[in-house]
């Protein structure tokens, strides 16, 4: 070894199990030793790849998973991993991932052999796993969030438990008792498989038979609830824990194509992680008044940050805005609910806009409508709405969801509406379009039933789906002002910058962005007949009907999400630094790599927009921007 | 991908195979001549598979032509693997006496450069080193320079070659480090591109001693940090040379 290396033998020589080594032979270690350095989250070691080294971290963290991708431990500064494999057969058995920038030196298997049959404390403590040492390491676990790399099926904890569904209620209680489970699957077996028909849970069992005093004869097939809400094998245990809040469902099947693997509870994922930062969602719903509601809120932001540090996609930030955003809403509803009674008449709460689309970032103000039923009488019932409305909306922006300054809530008279003036609404935008009016309605096309009667917000959507694609003018309109908008890309590909006022010398990623983007998605979208909402499901439909090639569907999917993840990491470090995020980037505050992607990413939207043109045969008006 | 921090003019025609080639024929010095045969990687090809060797002097002061080499740091590397037991470390005889200020900077007393060979000596060892490889150094403005005054001096002529300068590319990206009167009544602190502190934004570890050796270590770990954080192995080696 050189003798000038002693600064990195000194630093080996803290830990185990090189603290006891003698000198000379830590010298040979480090004359062995190569350095290399793994960025946050690249993989450094592969499960079963051939692996020759002995790693020892020198700065940074690393986590070390099981074979099934469970995490195992999580080690830092002076700990080693790979031993196990060279123990083995010299392949990976505990794949490793680089959870910070990571500093490694990797002992060579030679050394490792030639220690290990050399020095008996090395032999000793590679051969062991020592317990405390594995301990201290997770306790520093709440860094990570495990629902966000975690799926669905490590919940599991058994087969699914089914009946057919002709069997009776009593039959179908002893069944559950006997099995000891919450919900029951019931199938369909007349057919050559078993197909899944419906679910029955403790609480059906509880407010729908006993309740109503039902004979235990009764047909299960009479009380079950069918039109199963269920979820892919292949999800994350946060798209669970959405989709059961956003359904309001506390069991969910988890299907492997047309089989049953097995169902989860919303019990299941909270005991599996009571300190993720997705359980703020179920929190909010333990809230009993809007006090608690604005403590919890200030966890929204952190909540961001970490996702955004843990490297979550922006469909995955964008869903888990919108799912804290509508949780709100919906707890606020039901404090309103209890506050002024039931209310008089069916309603729905519609969410617009990102949070319909799911691509809810934290600088957000509220964009929300409320139906009613058709047997709305003003003079009776808009007194309970408009308070009710009021309440939500307060209660909103004390959470720091900032009132609308387009005045579209549903404390807007003209935004709270029978469900047959909506489709008059609608049936005129589409069928009589005009230019102007479009611009501000726009936000209408993104719209989603949040509580209460959800069937009035899809009478919408599919009425939508079904007369938009039919009118060319109003595709026309709505392509013009999706090209309003264009991206900040000069002429020799150069950032075009804002000129004046507060933001000069930045470009706006939202306006000059995302938002010609989702514009420009929601357009296609329409003229397919699409009822989705978000702008990734609304490409993948897109791609079923061949309006656009599957390489600019990919170019496109590729642009929203980057520009998505600079907007996203430009807001985590305004709110790391305290300060309050926008949506304004300097061009010099972003890396090569990010600028020219960036560039790439713009190009695509200027290219995409200049096809809309085209299609649809929509020129700028003079109304441009 | 990331253009040419320095823009096109660092991109010379001819290309530095091409000059090397022609260095080649012209080189008198046998050391030199081998090391131009020894050749230049190809300006394409990817980082990933650059030969490179990251190389730190400590020297009596700034001046090429008014102070001395007193010791050098080489370490040989790649962007996969910087291998401990091939580094090289020595020091040697400056031309000039010592100032007491630049002991104080590195540490290298009298009694160790009395015992030291001059730089002449150690040439082969040092051109074993440098031989189809690619500099890397933190500061151009000292490594490149020095070692061709002090070729000059010993063998009557100069040397020319690319170097991957990690504060460059620091710069590079924090074009707007040093925050106006404005922005540093606001609070802004500028940004520091020294070795140390660039390497503290990677999550690097602090090397308490500071000697050529582990500077030049320090140097090859910025690089790797550099190019996995913002470039990616698969840039070809035209983009970063200067």
């Amino acid at each position: 070894m050189q003798a000038e290396l002693i600064d990195i033998r000194n630093h080996m020589a803290q830990f185990p199990p090189f603290d006891e080594m003698p000198e000379e032979l830590l010298d040979q270690v480090v004359g062995g030793v190569e350095v290399e350095y793994f960025r946050a989250g690249t993989q450094i070691l592969e499960f079963g790849q051939d692996n020759t080294w002995l790693y020892y971290i020198r700065s940074g963290a690393v986590e070390i998973f099981r074979r099934s991708g469970e995490l195992y431990n999580r080690i830092g500064e002076g700990d080693i991993f790979g031993q196990f494999g060279l123990l083995m057969n010299k392949t990976v058995r505990f794949p490793a991932r680089a959870l910070e920038d990571t500093l490694v030196y990797r002992i060579p298997e030679a050394t490792f052999q030639y220690l290990f049959e050399n020095d008996h404390g090395f032999a000793d403590f590679v051969e062991t796993e020592d317990r405390s040492r594995l301990r201290s390491a997770l306790s520093r676990r709440e860094k990570s969030n495990d629902l966000m790399t975690s799926k669905v099926t490590r919940l599991i904890a058994r087969a699914p438990v089914s009946a057919p569904c002709t069997v009776r209620l009593q039959e179908a209680a002893r069944i559950m008792t006997d099995q000891g489970v919450s919900a029951l699957l019931l199938m369909d077996e007349s057919g050559e498989h078993p197909v899944l028909k419906g679910i029955i849970t403790d609480r059906d069992l509880r407010t729908r038979a006993v309740t109503e005093a039902l004979p235990s004869e009764t047909p299960i097939s009479d009380i079950m609830s069918e039109g199963l809400i269920t979820i892919r094998a292949s999800a994350y245990i946060f798209e669970a824990m959405l989709m059961m809040l956003h359904n309001n469902v506390h069991h969910l099947p988890v299907m492997d194509k047309d089989e049953v693997r097995g169902v989860i509870a919303l019990s299941d994922i909270v005991k599996y992680e009571s300190q993720s930062s997705l359980y703020l969602v179920s929190n909010i719903y333990h809230q009993n008044d809007v006090k608690g509601l604005k403590k919890i809120s200030r966890d929204v932001p952190d909540t961001f940050v970490r996702m955004v540090n843990e490297d979550a996609n922006s469909h995955m930030i964008g869903s888990a805005m919108a799912g804290i955003g509508r949780s709100f809403t919906q707890r606020l509803l039901e404090l309103g609910e209890e506050k002024l009674g039931p209310p008089p008449i069916p309603y729905c709460f519609m969410a617009l806009g990102s949070m319909a689309r799911d691509e809810q970032l934290v600088v957000t103000d509220q964009d929300n409508a409320m139906i009613l039923d058709d047997s709305f009488v003003p003079e009776e019932h808009d007194e309970y709405f408009l308070a009710l409305a009021k309440f939500v909306s307060d209660g909103l922006a004390e959470c720091g969801y900032t009132y609308c300054t387009g005045e579209i809530m549903a404390t807007n008279p003209k935004w709270r509406q029978p469900l047959r003036v909506w489709k008059g609404y609608f049936t005129d935008w589409i069928e009589n379009p005009k230019a102007e009016a479009l611009l501000n309605s726009n936000i209408f096309f993104d719209l989603d039933g949040i509580h209460g009667n959800i069937g009035f917000a899809e009478e919408l959507k599919a009425l939508v789906a079904e007369k938009a694609s039919h009118s060319q003018r109003f595709l026309t309109l709505l392509a013009r002002n999706a090209l309003n908008r264009t991206p900040p890309l000069g002429f020799f590909r150069t950032f075009v910058l804002e000129e004046d006022g507060q933001h000069r010398k930045t470009f706006n990623l939202k306006r000059r962005g995302t938002a010609p983007l989702s514009d420009l998605i929601r357009v296609h979208a329409l003229a397919c007949g699409s009822r989705a909402q978000n702008s990734f499901e609304r490409l993948k439909v897109i791609g079923q009907t061949k309006l656009l090639l599957e390489d600019d569907l990919g170019n496109l999917r590729d642009a929203l999400e980057f520009i998505s993840i600079v907007r996203i990491r430009h807001q985590a470090l305004a709110i790391e630094d305290g300060r309050k995020p926008d949506n304004n980037v300097r061009p010099e505050d972003l890396s090569p790599f990010e600028r020219s992607h960036l560039k790439d990413a713009f190009q695509v939207v200027s290219n995409a927009q200049k096809f809309l043109r085209f299609r649809y045969n929509a020129q700028v008006g003079r109304n441009a921007q | 991908m990331p253009s040419n921090p320095e823009g096109p003019s660092s991109t010379p025609n001819p290309t530095w195979p091409e000059q090397y080639h022609e260095l080649a024929q012209q080189a008198k010095s046998p050391l030199l001549k081998a090391f131009y045969e020894a050749g230049c990687v190809d300006p394409d090809m990817p980082m990933s598979d650059v030969p490179l060797v990251a190389l730190d002097f400590e020297t009596t002061g700034l001046d090429p032509n008014e102070h001395s080499i007193v010791s050098v740091g080489l370490v040989p590397f790649t962007l996969g693997g910087i291998q401990l037991g091939r580094c090289w470390h020595q020091v040697v005889r400056p031309q000039l006496p010592l100032h007491q200020t630049s002991i104080e900077v590195h540490g290298i007393t009298h009694s160790d450069i009395d015992k030291a060979p001059d730089l002449n000596e150690v040439l082969n060892k040092l051109f074993s080193y440098l031989n189809g490889r690619i500099p890397v150094v933190h500061y151009r403005d000292i490594e490149r320079p020095f070692l061709n005054v002090a070729l000059q001096w010993r063998l009557g002529e100069g040397i020319r070659f690319p170097v991957i300068d990690t504060m460059a590319i620091e710069a590079h990206l924090h074009p707007d480090r040093r925050p106006n009167r404005w922005q540093r009544l606001l609070g802004k602190k500028p940004v520091s591109i020294r070795l140390a502190d660039s390497r503290q934004r990677y999550g690097l570890p602090h090397y308490a001693s500071h000697n050529a050796l582990i500077d030049a270590l320090a140097t090859a770990e910025l690089l790797q940090a550099q190019i996995h954080h913002h470039f990616g192995p698969n840039t070809p080696i035209k983009d970063l040379w200067l």
